[in-house]
């Protein structure tokens, strides 16, 4: 097997160029007269991380998690826990809550070993219902009543501490984007496949099944928590009812199916559309219509375009090109 | 085959449209709007979907008859008001990017807050840095952390808000005879109903009574009766309860059917307040002491306040909102008052200036007259304690009249007398 | 704190609200038990149903649990016309395990917020004359509210149970999701049998939803508070045991109810999915598996 991930590719030139616009913008202040942007941008990278992580479990593997809002908060939890301990740098917090959810996602893994499908969905719906209870009686984090996080003005050199936060979610989402792909073109990107196509026949062939659902829980884990880290900064103000919000579990689920779910590009693309939409309507719309889209998009394009828009864009685009899956040829 | 070939000139066609539509909602959204000096502009976001929805649009509709009346009036500075808010859904983390739109993209003169301290504190690290007079509805000490000076709340529950909260539950049963010796306290685990609990916890040690249950309860439960009979067993002599509406009218119902022995119940249930609520309690309702902020009383009939319940009732016909309009649309009404005020008094759109001032004068609002402590909390408390008397029906037109809530606490607006025991 | 009064009372209510959750969940039983459709949005059909009890209510009086019973056809061809839709679109094309239930989650995001344009966010409660009665025995109070639905959920599980047992269209249900070629052998058409099945699933949450509005007052996104505890009964029943599915709603309730009582409500939710995540972890095929 070539080793893809170190070969100079279009990818990773593109990463590189977005990763230097993302300094260039916030240092430059290329959008100081409308920080609405960064504001805006920095949701929608949270929901490349969240929809790229989802997708490693549901669209590699096959096996659905209701549960990405828990993970998500727990994330969130883990990073004001260490807040209110040491003071902890939002440099310490985001690798903390990776493991803490990395070591939850391990732990659900075990715990649903034997579950096949659907079972492990209602797993995790349950799962997240647990957390949110725990988190509401843990009165050192806030509890019910909820936390408060006192972010820094500013952070040297990028100015505003939200072009900072921007900043910080732009890598998360780089990384959370390059792992994923990683993962898709070797050998456990293979073995997922071989799970999501038929578990019994990848177990009979010698697919280590086990281990491979351990390692997609807990990467899928460790990419949730992290994109909930900066959560409480970014808010000022954090309690269990908005960190637990369905609708990350919903977007989650709805991005990678509108993008593509059987490809890294599928969860970017759905969630870069899906959440500038969203976004937009926010301060546009402004009512419930702005919800109407996410269920009438998600319905529209399950059963219209199974594929997602990965696989209406490979339908025209014949030639094969870069961002094709490597099983695929 | 034919299905497929349809849909996929359907979709390249859907795409491109949908491509296009986006690409001119995203230059809407982003692209600065032409500039106008001849009004002035306020910002802010409002829970129109999502869990605070029914009380955030009866906000907003409070707040445009604000905006009428003031336009009716030649607008404020010899300009035009105009309100500009968008949904935040009742989810905080809207909230940021909100307030961003709000200031860089809308240039908006002024902002106020949402409704609710889950809503309000988000725009607080931005509304610091910018250093802005920031009007507030409905937060529960959200300055407590901030402490900052331009920060201005219209709830009435005083500097101390924890405690004042449930100050009036307290000072009528203390001043009956004999007064309780046992109190069980009670509440839903979500922050405002935990916030008036941990009060009550606190006031209940001062005033020396012995708390003999102390639990909270999930907001989604479904019944209520366990709890209620698990606080029947002890035998309090007084029960507190921190509620949401759809709890609030759980813990009333289980009440009434376990018939529930106690001297007094309530206090801080959300919800019984609500005119959806009081018709689908009615009778129910009788003898429980809550606390209220405006009840139509002859005590509370302030300036200006009937003239505004008329026209919000009739903005509210048919838009899915409370009809009444008395228990947080004033204060919707009052907030923007005080703005306002400040405004006019110093004549100028400083915001330094306006601060100052509101921070050393008395307002006169369709609340009464208005004075902050430095933490940006009314200088007195308010919280009423009222207790629901005389109810016979379901009918609108009875919470309506004055004699079905009377107020007990504070004195200075007492309209009656306590019925004690809560007789059930 | 513990005297027998509250440990009947306890025992009471929990078996009451567990009928209840049981009606909630008699449907998601036969289509994710029976039929293998995992219809995450079935409490938002459930809301619905709510909603229109609600509507009879206040415009003319009717009683809610009547209209959750004329509303089970209009329900019924719901379902049908839903299971169409969804074998169409992705058990024809062997594709319902990640896009079906994506479906249905698009579906409860659509009811639910049809919902919020049609009635706003206020919550909708019903009269009836049962609403606010108590009856006693001894010192154990039993709230009409409670015991009325109970008992409309027990006809209700009675009825479904003789038809899935001893009509062939009902035995046919139950075989579809285990062997359709031999259903196919019988001469019974697999896709109609499970159009059927999933009408019945859906005109369930005509009534459940009546008895839903009867209990709490609702507003349109309660629904995704039961998603958790209707799956938990449902496979804490053995995925398609009817009877197990009354069980297993009686035992979560009087679970709730005694950790309620007992040992303060905030563990409630918790108690229950850990029972869930327990039986998921110890006996997926749950108390009633085959």
């Amino acid at each position: 097997m070539r080793m893809p991930a170190l070969k100079l590719s279009a990818f990773w030139i593109c990463a590189a160029v977005v990763v230097l616009l993302g300094i260039a913008v916030t240092i430059f202040d290329v959008f100081a007269i409308n920080t609405f942007i960064y504001f805006a941008a920095y949701v929608v990278l949270q929901y490349v991380v969240l929809a790229t992580a989802w997708n490693i479990m549901g669209g590699y593997m096959g096996y659905v998690n209701f549960g990405t809002a828990g993970f998500f908060a727990v994330g969130a939890y883990a990073s004001v826990a260490l807040y209110n301990l040491i003071q902890a740098p939002l440099a310490l917090m985001i690798p903390f809550s990776g493991v803490v959810c990395a070591l939850l996602g391990l732990a659900m893994g075990y715990l649903t070993l034997r579950l096949r499908g659907v079972f492990f969905a209602i797993a995790t719906l349950a799962m997240a219902i647990v957390l949110e209870t725990m988190i509401l009686n843990w009165d050192y984090v806030g509890g019910a009543t909820g936390a408060y996080i006192l972010r820094e003005r500013e952070m040297a050199p990028f100015g505003d501490y939200v072009e900072f936060l921007f900043f910080v979610m732009l890598l998360l989402a780089i990384f959370a984007v390059a792992v994923a792909r990683w993962l898709e073109r070797s050998k456990t990107g293979r073995g997922f496949g071989a799970i999501r196509d038929d578990e019994v026949a990848a177990e009979c062939a010698g697919v280590p099944t086990l281990r491979l659902k351990l390692i997609a829980t807990t990467v899928s884990g460790f990419l949730m928590g992290v994109a909930g880290a900066p959560f409480a900064l970014y808010v000022g103000f954090i309690e269990p009812s908005s960190a637990f919000n369905l609708i990350y579990a919903v977007n989650a689920i709805a991005m990678p199916m509108i993008g593509g779910a059987t490809t890294w590009l599928g969860p970017l693309i759905g969630a870069l559309l899906l959440g500038t939409v969203q976004q937009v309507a926010t301060v546009t719309i402004s009512s419930e219509l702005n919800l109407l889209i996410v269920g009438v998009v998600l319905v529209f394009f399950v059963i219209v375009a199974p594929e997602g828009i990965v696989g209406l864009l490979r339908k025209w685009w014949r030639p094969r090109k870069w961002w094709r899956p490597r099983n695929d040829r | 085959m034919c299905m497929k070939s349809f849909t996929k000139i359907g979709l390249q066609r859907w795409l491109t449209r949908s491509l296009a539509a986006i690409a001119l909602a995203g230059a809407v959204a982003f692209a600065a709007p032409v500039q106008a000096n001849d009004t002035i502009k306020i910002g802010f976001s409002m829970a129109l979907t999502g869990g605070l929805a029914g009380a955030g649009k009866g906000a907003l509709i409070a707040m445009q008859v604000w905006a009428e009346d003031v336009n009716a009036k030649g607008g404020l500075l010899g300009k035009q008001v105009e309100l500009i808010y968008y949904d935040d859904q009742t989810n905080p983390a809207n909230v940021p990017g909100i307030y961003a739109k709000l200031l860089d993209v809308d240039e908006v003169d002024f902002v106020v807050s949402g409704y609710g301290t889950n809503l309000i504190a988000p725009a607080m690290p931005l509304v610091m840095q910018r250093g802005l007079v920031f009007p507030s509805l409905f937060g529960l000490a959200v300055n407590e952390k901030f402490n900052y000076p331009n920060y201005f709340q219209i709830m009435p529950s005083g500097p101390e808000p924890m405690t004042d909260w449930s100050r009036g539950f307290f000072e009528v049963a203390m001043a009956q005879d004999p007064p309780p010796k046992t109190i069980a306290l009670v509440g839903a685990d979500a922050e405002f109903a935990k916030n008036a609990v941990n009060g009550a916890r606190t006031n209940a040690e001062k005033y020396g009574l012995e708390v003999v249950y102390d639990e909270s309860y999930p907001p989604k439960t479904a019944d209520y009766t366990p709890i209620v009979n698990a606080i029947q067993a002890r035998s309090p002599d007084i029960v507190y309860v921190g509620s949401y509406p759809p709890d609030s009218v759980g813990m009333v119902k289980a009440a009434t059917e376990v018939g529930l022995k106690t001297r007094m119940f309530g206090g801080g249930m959300v919800g019984l307040q609500f005119a959806s609520i009081m018709t689908a309690l009615g009778p129910k309702l009788n003898g429980i002491v809550n606390y209220d902020f405006w009840v139509p009383e002859p005590t509370l009939q302030f300036e200006g306040v009937e003239a505004f319940l008329a026209k919000y009732q009739k903005a509210a016909e048919g838009q899915g909102v409370d009809p009444l309009g008395f228990y947080l649309q004033p204060y919707a009404y009052a907030y923007l008052q005080v703005l306002e005020q400040g405004i006019t008094g110093t004549g100028s759109m400083d915001h330094a200036a306006i601060g100052e001032f509101i921070r050393n004068n008395e307002f006169d609002t369709v609340v009464g007259k208005v004075s902050f402590a430095p933490n940006g909390e009314w200088a007195n408390t308010r919280v009423l304690m009222v207790q629901y008397q005389g109810i016979e029906d379901n009918e609108l037109a009875t919470f309506a009249t004055a004699g079905t809530r009377v107020v007990l606490y504070p004195a200075e607006w007492t309209s009656g007398t306590v019925n004690y025991p809560y007789a059930q | 704190m513990f005297t027998i009064d509250l440990l009947l009372n306890a025992l009471v209510a929990g078996v009451l609200l567990g009928g209840f959750y049981a009606a909630v969940s008699l449907g998601l039983t036969v289509s994710f038990g029976q039929l293998n459709i995992v219809n995450i949005a079935h409490p938002a059909f459930i809301i619905l149903g709510s909603y229109i009890a609600y509507m009879c209510n206040s415009l003319w009086g009717l009683d809610p649990i009547l209209v959750g019973i004329i509303f089970i056809p209009v329900f019924f061809l719901i379902g049908a016309g839903a299971y169409r839709l969804y074998y169409e679109s992705f058990e024809r094309k062997d594709d319902e395990a990640l896009r079906g239930l994506a479906f249905f989650f698009g579906v409860m995001f659509i009811i639910e917020v049809g919902l919020i344009m049609v009635y706003g966010v206020d919550f909708r409660s019903v009269q009836a004359s049962y609403i606010g009665q108590n009856l006693r025995v001894g010192g154990v109070g039993v709230p009409t509210r409670m015991l009325v639905p109970f008992c409309v959920a027990v006809a209700m599980f009675s009825a479904v149970y003789l038809y899935m047992s001893r009509t062939f269209n009902g035995r046919a249900i139950k075989a579809v999701a285990q062997d359709r070629l031999a259903l196919q052998l019988m001469a019974a058409d697999p896709v109609k049998i499970k159009q059927l099945g999933f009408g019945i699933s859906i005109g369930t949450a005509a009534l459940a939803g009546a008895l839903l509005i009867i209990i709490i007052p609702v507003e349109p996104s309660v629904g995704r508070l039961y998603i958790g505890q209707v799956f938990a009964i449902a496979v804490l029943a053995g995925l398609g045991s009817i009877p197990g599915t009354l069980v297993a709603g009686i035992v979560l309730g009087i679970a709730e109810s005694l950790v309620s009582t007992f040992f303060g409500p905030s563990w409630a939710p918790a108690v229950a999915f850990g029972i869930l995540l327990l039986a998921l972890a110890f006996r997926p095929q749950g108390l009633f598996g085959r």
